[in-house]
């Protein structure tokens, strides 16, 4: 029993969906954040299962780039998570929809 | 035979920690979590023999972002983090929603990727050919994509300022105005 490149793309997909159904049922901005990097996570894993498949180095450069962006989302939303939970200490993400432009 | 098993521990333990991370409900080990998914994941790319990011997920993502949430959660308190440990939804519907949403993820991509992944076409740009990987990728992402490469420094820049304009303390006459 060998592991083929589908055994990857069922782990990158399930860790997408695990990712994504915790951003949709917490309301802690900062767990939210944790999620966006499962599902971007999983997505890298199936790159790089895709760049072993088809033998492509591409594939790990998208990663690259992904990781570079992730470093810098996380940042920022660390920022404003911190700029609001300042203002008013235990702010979930429901209440974050008063704020209008 | 050690892949497969490779393959088993460390998809299990990437699994674990990402349903660790949505369900626990205090921040702190929702992070310890997520390192244990990021180091599951660093194992696989190195049976994937993506040996270079490997060692970039460990230390860019173990070492510097998980660290980022600590920082966060200690600078805002630890108290004050108990005061958001309550995560999921209230109302049952949305929840259910989420799940039903997720269940149909799983099932669409499992029929998908168990009918036929890829069409089997070989890559041109840099075949993997026993050099070293940290080589190809060197020789890709400063050819090819060196555009790309400058422009991710400038995001890093904009962030970093971005990051320094919102951790700024707001001084007394702004308030007043």
């Amino acid at each position: 029993m060998t592991v083929s490149t589908s055994w990857y793309l069922v782990l990158g997909a399930l860790l997408f969906i695990i990712g994504g159904v915790g951003l949709l049922i917490r309301r802690n901005p900062l767990v939210m954040l944790m999620c966006v990097e499962l599902m971007l996570n999983g997505v890298n894993l199936t790159f790089v299962a895709f760049s072993r498949e088809l033998g492509d180095i591409g594939g790990q450069t998208v990663v690259f780039f992904v990781l570079v962006v992730a470093a810098a989302e996380v940042v920022v939303g660390l920022g404003l998570v911190v700029a609001v939970l300042r203002r008013s200490p235990g702010t979930t993400a429901d209440d974050l929809s008063v704020l209008k432009g | 035979m050690v892949d497969t098993a490779v393959f088993l521990v460390a998809g299990a333990i990437c699994l674990v920690g990402a349903l660790g991370v949505i369900l626990a409900r205090n921040p702190v080990h929702s992070a310890l979590m997520l390192v244990m998914t990021l180091f599951g994941i660093a194992v696989l790319f190195v049976a994937l023999e993506a040996h270079f990011l490997a060692a970039v997920q460990v230390i860019v993502y173990a070492g510097a972002i998980v660290v980022l949430f600590w920082f966060v959660v200690m600078l805002l308190g630890v108290d004050k983090a108990t005061d958001l440990e309550v995560g999921a939804l209230k109302p049952q519907k949305w929840g259910a929603l989420a799940f039903i949403l997720g269940g149909v993820g799983v099932a669409v991509v499992l029929i998908a990727v168990l009918a036929n992944p890829t069409t089997g076409a070989r890559g041109v740009s840099g075949a993997l050919d026993g050099t070293s990987n940290v080589r190809l990728l060197a020789r890709s992402l400063f050819s090819d994509y060196v555009y790309a490469f400058e422009l991710t420094s400038l995001l890093l820049v904009i962030a970093v300022i971005g990051a320094v304009v919102l951790a700024r303390k707001p001084k007394v006459e702004e308030l007043e105005q």
